[in-house]
């Protein structure tokens, strides 16, 4: 099923087998597919698969390694500051693929599933509210959990945690 | 805003364009607190309230992907299609229509959800749900907690199905911890998971009977539930919030004589059930209010990502307890239920007869609990009993440990769903080997389930847009997270 489009694609089952400690995975879990397209193959991988089945995304998120460096990626994939992770659903196969995708921290931005899957809408917004992603194309790409003038990202590991004075708009200054 | 105040130039702050008010203005202290916009922005009152881009602008300011999207134009439409623009524009312009806020503070909204409803008359024609007033940063704070502490963070965002947030996160940490669960400790979590759904969707049954109008539904949905909470409490010691299924286990066996509590459960909401039928299911009030009201096709649910009582009401067969079975699904024996028309009506029976389906799923799982240890027997995962620490330093010292360094997880990243009663809920943890997760996102069913408002409201009455939001069933502590 692995889309022809993308050469180094690599599909690696992960999980708890992969993930070392020796220990069985627990039964009736099954392996976890996991692809690692480029940025410039993401939109088409996604669109392939949707394709061949997978008539769901069920959930799209952002991850931000930027204190963990050093995870463990197949050969060929360069890592970077974030991560798009894309779960995909095939309810006729009763079946799930996961999409990772690196966004460099510099050029943060990366092309929307809207098109593909409407559903993507919120997910998207949320991922660009909390992580400051960016996806081109998206038609209403505000921030969706936090206030219009919030500043900053929460969910970046460089921002701070608690010490952060509220910042709705009009409030009174720390006294 | 104010040509008064430009008459006046007394301050020198405003060289370029009129000042705004200066008596309302705060004196500005901190660096992040800036001014309001020079050019007309919205003020005081209007300022604090608005969230700006957000909201559902008029329909001339908006772009056309934006408001194709709000109308709901893009699944309407076949694949491959171009998009008439005349499909969105044949409708009024901006001064016949009109936009409406309902809440944040509506009771119907079930919380703090936020509607902005552009109306033509009584009919909806666009619809947006504006959220995040409930935004607490859990999954912020998520990287903050070690994996022990989890389950008291995750157990507050759906907070009518706490044991589901718990289970999902659980058994995302077990997979990338690769341990094997006693067959005890999952038919504990089968029942506490079973019974929650039955009283989520009690409560459902209850406030969709308040939006309606038919307020003693309310009461018994009320009522029902409160025998399964006072069970909850017998077993975990909170009504909610349990914090009860843990990563390796459960945290304590059930207690003596639950058999008969659950027996009592079941024997009492399961004819109760047959009553709301007879309130609710032959009235032709409640027939007529929610029959073909908020109706969605199953391509357009699948398009927009929907699960749970939502999807199935069109028809999809879809239940992760059925499909992807976790737990001992595959050894009790239920049906799933599903719809034809995907409206309110088929949304509110297949509520129903889940709580029926749950009750039968109870049932066998009372006469199926087998003995055994209620948490796993790994040292690594699980603190020792209570009794070995007055016996023993070590066990003493190894309590200390779980409890304030927490436990390592291996490096790994996992997504595990769970059919919670509004969908699939999903946690995608990735772990660094250290005791706190790296990355710990839920996928909260409610917050996608909400993509689904503007197009069952679309073409309907206003006073069915609380009906059709109803039967969303949002729970606004998991979609703002």
């Amino acid at each position: 099923m692995s889309p022809d489009a993308a050469t180094d694609v690599v599909a690696e089952p992960t999980g708890a087998s992969a993930s070392g400690g020796g220990s069985s995975r627990a039964p009736g879990r099954p392996a976890q597919e996991v692809v690692f397209p480029t940025r410039q193959q993401y939109e088409a991988v996604v669109g392939e698969y949707k394709d061949s089945g997978f008539e769901m995304c069920a959930d799209l998120c952002g991850v931000d390694y930027l204190g963990h460096p050093g995870r463990r990626l197949p050969e060929g994939v360069s890592p970077e500051r974030f991560e798009v992770v894309v779960n995909l659903l095939s309810l006729s196969q009763a079946r799930r693929v996961r999409i990772r995708v690196q966004v460099p921290e510099t050029d943060a931005e990366v092309a929307t599933l809207f098109e593909l899957y409407p559903g993507v809408e919120a997910m998207e917004r949320e991922a660009f509210d909390l992580f400051g992603i960016d996806f081109v194309g998206h038609p209403d790409m505000t921030r969706i959990l936090l206030p219009e003038d919030w500043e900053g990202h929460p969910l970046r590991k460089d921002y701070g945690v608690g010490r952060v004075p509220v910042q709705f708009k009009e409030a009174p200054g720390p006294r | 805003m104010s040509d008064v105040t430009a008459t006046t130039p007394a301050d020198g702050s405003g060289v370029d364009g009129p000042r705004p008010d200066t008596v309302l203005d705060p004196p500005l202290t901190g660096d992040s607190y800036t001014a309001p916009g020079p050019d007309g922005e919205p003020e005081g009152l209007v300022a604090e309230t608005s969230e700006g881009p957000q909201e559902l602008g008029r329909r001339s300011e908006t772009e056309p992907g934006q408001l194709r999207r709000e109308v709901g134009a893009v699944l309407r439409l076949p694949e491959g299609v171009a998009i008439d623009p005349s499909d969105i524009d044949i409708e009024q312009s901006d001064d016949e229509t009109m936009i409406i806020n309902m809440g944040p503070q509506h009771p119907s909204t079930h919380g703090v959800l936020r509607l902005m409803l552009e109306l033509d008359g009584e009919t909806v024609l666009r619809t947006k749900p504006v959220i995040g007033y409930l935004h607490t940063g859990m999954e912020k704070t998520a990287e903050e907690l070690t994996y022990v502490q989890g389950s008291t963070n995750v157990t507050r965002m759906d907070y009518l199905a706490p044991l589901h947030n718990e289970l999902v996160l659980s058994l995302a940490v077990e997979a990338l911890l690769g341990v094997e669960m006693p067959p005890r400790s999952d038919w504990i979590r089968m029942l506490l998971v079973e019974l929650n759904r039955v009283s989520s969707h009690l409560m459902w049954m209850a406030t969709n009977g308040m939006d309606i109008g038919s307020t003693s539904m309310m009461i018994y949905g009320f009522r029902e539930r409160e025998m399964i909470l006072a069970f909850f409490e017998k077993t975990t010691g909170l009504r909610m919030n349990h914090n009860f299924i843990r990563p390796g286990g459960t945290a304590a066996d059930l207690p003596d004589g639950w058999e008969d509590d659950v027996t009592i459960i079941c024997d009492t909401v399961l004819p109760r059930t047959d009553e709301y039928d007879e309130l609710l299911t032959g009235q032709p009030v409640f027939r007529r209010r929610s029959e073909g009201i908020g109706t969605l096709s199953a391509e357009e649910a699948l398009a927009l990502s929907l699960t749970g009582p939502i999807l199935r009401s069109t028809g999809v067969p879809w239940d992760l307890r059925r499909s992807m079975p976790y737990l001992r699904y595959d050894e009790v024996d239920f049906d799933v239920i599903v719809g034809t028309y995907g409206d309110n009506f088929d949304r509110y029976s297949i509520r129903l007869n889940e709580i029926r389906e749950s009750i039968r799923i109870i049932r066998q799982i009372v006469e199926k609990m087998p003995a055994g240890d209620y948490r796993v027997q790994d040292k690594k995962v699980t603190p020792p009993p209570r009794g070995r620490i007055d016996e023993s330093m070590e066990a003493l010292i190894h309590h200390f440990k779980v409890f304030t360094e927490g436990f390592k997880v291996p490096e790994g990243e996992v997504y595990v769903a769970v059919e919670s009663p509004r969908g699939e809920l999903g946690c995608y943890l990735v772990a660094d080997g250290s005791p706190k997760p790296y990355r710990m996102h839920i996928r909260g069913p409610s917050f996608v389930n909400l993509q689904g408002l503007p197009l069952m409201m679309r073409g309907g009455l206003l006073a069915d847009a609380v009906a059709v939001c109803s039967s969303v069933d949002p729970v606004m502590g998991e979609v703002d997270r």
